[in-house]
């Protein structure tokens, strides 16, 4: 049996995300055809870019889904992890249009900026690098999309300038 | 012959987009006024003389899925608009979503007061979060103007429209798949028939147009349908919104007649502006992923639905990706399976296994690995997966595949003994310089 203790503190925490989650689900009014938006924005809340397993439960819950169907969506579409990832997900488009026009080479660019490979998480899980299908954006390949943000027309001194901006404003919210 | 016409996209960068004022000053809702002074058979009427034809990629004609559902007696019926714009190459109805949504709407409105409806849902693809935001803007400023919401300019008739999102999903873009979307679940394409108009959203009868479809509606009533026609050739009225990108110098979306060539879109001036760095044009891509690829000697094909078809290329979407000579087929058809693998909803074994295989038949002949067996094998899989995939995803995933294999079966055999000529695929040592 498990006998971990949670500090007040967790305690707290984990009081106030369960709250967050349910003002998520009120807001949306508990229908379930709208469980892709509220999925997205508990993910968008959770500061790893992640929705986990005990939000998931509360989810189907509420809504009076079996948890079945949650996983069903959460594995189904590709905006969505089960797994933390870094607060900014830099996301890289692979699809040929910017294929074409060198994303192979972006993908080496933020590479070197952040120094870990595709797939991987900064240690001070700050960033982790995707790759992504289509954004839509093709007339300004190579793209990198960062939350709602999309970055175009991408070169090595772009890159760095991306990743320090985001590093900045980081330091600002210290 | 203008090889411009802003039919449709003559709002975009000009109005503020959710501004309302803008918009009637631009001659916005002149359609909708009109279309209440009319019966909704006249207005089907209209969009059949027009001969529009569904500008999401099937080119169905839209007057003759209109009138189907209008013959459908339940209610009630639902309006889908198909803003999920998944294909590589396509961002043409961002064009319209952020920079005109209040066309979009006026459209949605004509329809909904067409089959009296009451409800029209847009599904907008999550990697456009910003763009629903603006759409969300112009839906509730059209209502605070009156134009939507209950008893709309004072004809008793109530609509109202409701964005939902996507969360990256290609084969939502099939519009079964993205019914089931709209109501929450994975969005896997549903077996068909019943059709869509008979058992659509919530089980309901429901019509499905694309975001450019939708947007022409005011213009064809406003103008009516013959001359909408007139702006086209005579089996497809109206103008074309083109995507391009890929090695093309200007690249972006244009509002195009139908007509004008595949060598003016690419080479003219005012259009694509040719290839960049003076390199030389190798291969197009048209319509998306899951259309076909074409070469020079196609070059001269005026861009309609059914020059192209006779050429054996298609408008599809509307994407035009254009490669230049240092692109290799073998690297390219291997992004474009990569692409499919990713977005194969798994529900059917042609499609999900299928690109899996086409993918390591790909990658043993981009690393020379590959024999003639393997190339038979090739075909045997394409021909598979386009008759028995059970939607069009897998049916067509592999339509770039084969077009290529027919424009470049040398480069493929060259492959067979390590020879890429545009000097992509193997190192140095293996090409022998």
């Amino acid at each position: 049996m498990c006998c971990s203790k949670v500090t007040k503190d967790q305690a707290v925490e984990i009081i106030k995300r369960y709250e967050q989650v349910l003002a998520i689900i009120n807001k949306y009014g508990k229908a379930k055809e709208q469980l892709l938006s509220i999925l997205l924005d508990v993910q968008a809340t959770s500061g790893e870019n992640y929705v986990a397993e005990e939000w998931a439960e509360v989810v189907a819950c509420q809504l009076d889904l079996p948890i079945s169907k949650v996983h069903d969506v959460l594995t189904f579409y590709a905006m969505f992890s089960i797994e933390p990832r870094g607060r900014y997900v830099i996301e890289i488009c692979k699809s040929t249009p910017c294929h074409v026009t060198k994303a192979d080479a972006v993908v080496a660019m933020f590479e070197a900026e952040l120094g870990i490979k595709l797939g991987e998480t900064t240690p001070d899980n700050e960033f982790t690098l995707l790759h992504t299908s289509c954004v839509g954006a093709c007339d300004i390949g190579p793209v990198a999309k960062i939350g709602e943000e999309v970055y175009g027309n991408l070169t090595a001194a772009k890159v760095a300038e991306i990743v320090a901006s985001y590093r900045e404003a980081k330091a600002c919210q210290k | 012959m203008s090889k411009i016409n802003k039919l449709i996209s003559g709002n975009c960068g000009v109005i503020c987009p959710d501004c309302t004022e803008d918009y009637v000053k631009a001659g916005g809702y002149q359609g909708l006024k009109k279309a209440f002074t009319m019966k909704p058979e006249d207005i089907i009427g209209e969009v059949k003389k027009a001969k529009l034809l569904g500008r999401g990629g099937a080119a169905y004609p839209a007057g003759s899925k209109w009138e189907q559902l209008l013959e459908i007696p339940e209610f009630p019926k639902y309006i889908v608009i198909n803003a999920d714009e998944g294909e590589p190459g396509t961002f043409k109805d961002k064009i319209l979503l952020g920079q005109d949504p209040l066309r979009v709407i006026e459209g949605m409105i004509i329809a909904g007061y067409v089959f009296n409806s009451h409800d029209g849902y847009i599904y907008i693809r999550g990697e456009y979060r910003a763009i629903q935001k603006v759409f969300q803007s112009a839906i509730d400023n059209a209502v605070k103007a009156g134009y939507l919401g209950k008893n709309i300019l004072g004809s008793g008739f109530e609509f109202n429209i409701h964005i939902m999102t996507g969360a990256g999903a290609y084969v939502c873009g099939e519009n079964s798949a993205l019914l089931n979307s709209i109501e929450g679940k994975a969005g896997r394409p549903r077996i068909k028939p019943p059709h869509l108009a008979e058992v659509g959203l919530f089980l309901l009868p429901t019509l499905v147009n694309n975001v450019e479809s939708i947007a022409n509606i005011p213009t064809i009533v406003l103008e009516g349908g013959d001359k909408y026609l007139s702006y086209g050739t005579k089996d497809s009225g109206g103008t074309k919104l083109i995507c391009l990108s890929g090695n093309v110098v200007n690249r972006g979306v244009y509002e195009i007649p139908f007509g004008v060539s595949l060598r003016d879109a690419i080479y003219d001036p005012q259009l694509g502006g040719g290839i960049p760095n003076g390199k030389k044009l190798k291969f197009f891509h048209l319509g998306g992923q899951s259309g076909p690829i074409g070469g020079e000697a196609q070059l001269d094909t005026p861009y309609c639905y059914k020059a192209l078809r006779n050429a054996g290329l298609s408008v599809g979407s509307g994407a035009i990706v254009v490669m230049d000579e240092d692109v290799c087929v073998i690297d390219y058809l291997k992004g474009v399976t990569e692409f499919f693998i990713h977005e194969s909803c798994g529900k059917c074994t042609p499609c999900r296994e299928g690109n899996k295989q086409i993918y390591a038949i790909l990658c043993k002949i981009a690393a020379g690995e590959a024999v003639q067996d393997d190339l038979v094998i090739l075909k045997r899989l394409i021909d598979t997966m386009t008759i028995a995939s059970f939607c069009g995803l897998g049916q067509s995933a592999a339509v770039a595949l084969n077009t290529c294999w027919k424009l470049f079966k040398t480069e493929f055999e060259d492959h067979l003994h390590k020879k890429c000529p545009a000097q992509v695929c193997f190192t140095e040592q293996e090409r022998g310089e």
